[in-house]
């Protein structure tokens, strides 16, 4: 499609900005399958293709599980590779997601989020990638249509970082996000060239001359040494994210850092809540802090690695705080996101009372007044120091 | 066609120390398959014998570059490896003159049932590589389980030969069958014991235009029940009986490459194997004329096919 800039600035869905991405960064190789709410991605990164816009040579799979087996091949091959799914297309990757990090392949796939079946649901919510949360690869949740076309860049760049070599994940949320149509700032084809550079493979597969084999099979004698290089190699892509995020603030005005804080400083009540959620609770922010409530936000963008000692920091002044999940983790003790904060903060000497939402599950609505009934809930246990309920679903 | 003399001199890419084992039908196909390349060649392979006793860390067989990824995804991981190639190649990071072959192993479990999907769909795209199945009729690397390509009667760890069901009651698929429905430029079906027969496939396979495929009978001690120094004499008698047929399907013409003097009963070659001594029993008999009528059944099919376009 055609992209007019008027003022700097172009008004694009966010699966248009992540296929427009896409063709600035002219990947060797793309695999992918259609499925909504991504479908937009790969059928706009087809036309790139068809117009002779990108290089790339494009594998029009015949499902998500070879898609990511084409990008295995193609990246263990020594080509950048991407890749775009959704949903039951994650859930079929599943198994070669485990194999992509394994193999330290730096991979870069945009998870446009949606539910997952049974009952079937096209809309938003992260059961789809919070599912694959463990597999090792990165997890970045983009709040905005200009967060997720920003995010692509530097995946590139952090999966791609020496001392990470791992696959990385740009979320955004399915429909609300991906189909919703918001100016954006474009960054340069040239810049955004000199930003991600040229990839060059360690140990490429089309190295004829220096055969090496990749998957040997591993038995108990050093299967856990393996296991332990990638999680060191995950926990290092902390310090790389935020390194990266610098960069890309010095280069292109727009910093990111391992969360966001919104009014957080002396907030009393805080809601932690990951992607476009963050933005409607920002408004229900702003309405009771001019009503005089201290109240504020904490929107990981990093998911993995968990920066757990930052967002333990951040929130230690608060007093009270609730998680709000997009994903159920079906009787575990509150949703995943939940777990993970109400764990980072158990070290600290002055524990805030954490409680866990479920919110928003199949693209249900989460509204302004949603957040703040939250927030009261919250400074009503500020005010007690009692919690009610700690776990239940919202937006029913 | 290169001669054994030719053959015997060029490197030898799978090296010895692997772990299959003896009497295995798979190391003389993946060697001479190997051989046949002469030059550049990446290989995958899907989860099975071949990957698990060629690459136990940090040991490998293989003097190629090659990847193992999983069970069922063969074709669609080198489907993006021979992407990488044509897109360097494209991009210049390759050099023009830089040919590179690319071979996906496989084993039946691997290529008839849990990876067809991903095999048809590399077919349809058009990838220039050669898939190989190593058909032993079972899944074997772990523990002899009945596959979409087990024969008719054979006993395996899920259809054993009990009191009330003799083996397994389905008829076999025919998966050369449906690769050629494909319309891709090179089928054959092959067996280790006729190296110039294989060796020569593996050739116009390796030079195809597009995608190729070679279905090539492998034989299993371990799960046929037969005595490994009768391997390579059980492949030839799966062929003498026509269990086996030796055909190849060229840019749609269908030749058959040999054809028995004498076709010789299926029980010559099932007598040779312990996975169907029940079949050979008298209360058996109608197992038996039925594994051999489906056998007369597609060799007469065949033969009214050969030399035509299928």
């Amino acid at each position: 499609m055609a992209i007019t800039m008027i003022k700097g600035q172009v008004g694009l869905t966010g699966n248009s900005a992540i296929a427009y991405a896409m063709k600035q960064i002219n990947p060797d190789v793309c695999a992918a399958y259609p499925i909504t709410p991504s479908t937009q991605v790969v059928e706009e990164f087809s036309s790139y293709v068809a117009d002779g816009k990108v290089d790339t040579e494009f594998i029009t799979v015949e499902s998500e599980h070879s898609a990511m087996s084409a990008c295995i091949g193609a990246s263990a091959a020594g080509a950048r590779v991407m890749t775009a799914t959704s949903s039951q297309g994650l859930a079929l990757m599943w198994e070669m997601l485990y194999i992509a990090s394994g193999m330290r392949l730096p991979i870069v796939l945009t998870d446009v989020n949606r539910a997952l079946s049974a009952p079937i649901n096209i809309h938003c919510d992260h059961s789809d990638s919070m599912g694959a949360r463990d597999s090792g690869w990165i997890q970045i949740y983009s709040e905005t249509v200009q967060e997720a076309y920003d995010n692509l860049f530097q995946a590139v760049r952090i999966a791609e970082n020496e001392k990470v070599l791992l696959p990385v994940m740009v979320c955004l949320d399915g429909f609300i996000t991906s189909h919703a149509i918001e100016n954006i700032s474009l960054i340069v084809d040239d810049d955004i060239k000199q930003f991600i550079g040229e990839y060059k493979a360690q140990h490429p597969l089309l190295d004829t001359d220096h055969p090496v084999t990749y998957g040997a099979m591993t038995l108990p004698d050093t299967y856990i040494e393996f296991k332990r290089q990638q999680s060191e190699a995950i926990a290092r892509a902390k310090d790389v994210v935020s390194e990266i995020g610098k960069e890309f603030g010095n280069r292109f005005g727009r910093e990111y850092g391992l969360m966001e804080k919104y009014k957080l400083d002396d907030a009393e009540a805080a809601i932690v809540i990951l992607s476009s959620a963050a933005g409607t609770t920002k408004v229900a922010v702003d309405e009771l802090r001019k009503a005089g409530k201290k109240v504020g936000i904490l929107r990981p963008r990093l998911f993995r690695p968990f920066p757990f000692e930052e967002i333990a920091g951040a929130l230690k002044n608060v007093k009270a705080v609730a998680v709000l999940d997009r994903a159920d983790s079906m009787s575990g003790f509150g949703g995943p996101l939940f777990n993970e904060i109400r764990s980072a903060l158990y070290e600290l000497e002055k524990r805030p009372k954490v409680v866990s939402r479920i919110f928003g599950l199949g693209g249900r609505d989460y509204m302004v007044k949603d957040a703040v009934q939250v927030f009261d809930e919250l400074l009503g246990i500020f005010k007690t120091g009692k919690i009610e309920t700690l776990m239940k679903y919202i937006t029913l | 066609m290169a001669t054994l003399k030719e053959l015997s001199k060029r490197d030898e890419l799978f090296s010895g120390g692997h772990r299959l084992c003896s009497g295995c039908g798979i190391p003389p196909i993946v060697r001479l398959v190997l051989r046949a390349a002469n030059g550049p060649v990446v290989a995958t392979t899907a989860t099975g014998c071949l990957e698990v006793g060629t690459t136990i860390y940090p040991y490998t067989a293989w003097r190629i570059p090659w990847i193992h990824s999983a069970f069922e995804n063969a074709a669609a991981t080198i489907s993006g490896i021979e992407t990488a190639y044509r897109a360097f190649k494209k991009r210049g990071k390759i050099p023009q003159d830089k040919k590179i072959k690319f071979i996906a192993f496989g084993g039946d479990g691997g290529t008839y049932d849990i990876g067809l999907q991903a095999l048809s769909g590399a077919l349809e795209r058009g990838h220039n590589f050669l898939y190989l199945c190593y058909d032993n009729g079972a899944y074997m690397n772990t523990g002899i389980q009945r596959s979409g390509a087990t024969p008719f009667g054979a006993a395996t760890t899920t259809s054993p030969a009990g009191d009330i069901i003799p083996g397994k009651r389905e008829t076999r698929k025919d998966l050369t069958r449906i690769v050629v429905a494909h319309n891709i430029s090179y089928v054959a079906q092959a067996s280790p014991h006729n190296w110039a027969d294989l060796s020569k496939k593996a050739e116009k396979a390796l030079q195809a235009d597009g995608p190729s495929f070679l279905n090539v009978i492998s034989p299993c001690p371990l799960g046929w029940y037969s005595k490994p120094e009768e391997s390579i004499e059980a492949a030839k008698v799966a062929v003498d009986t026509c269990y086996w047929v030796l055909y190849e399907v060229e840019s749609g013409v269908l030749k058959i490459n040999y054809k028995p003097k004498e076709k010789k009963p299926i029980s010559e070659w099932l007598k040779m194997q312990a996975r169907f001594k029940h079949l050979l029993k008298p209360e058996n008999k109608e197992s038996l004329d039925k594994l051999q009528k489906s056998i007369d059944a597609e060799w007469e099919r065949l033969l009214g096919l050969d030399g035509k376009f299928v």
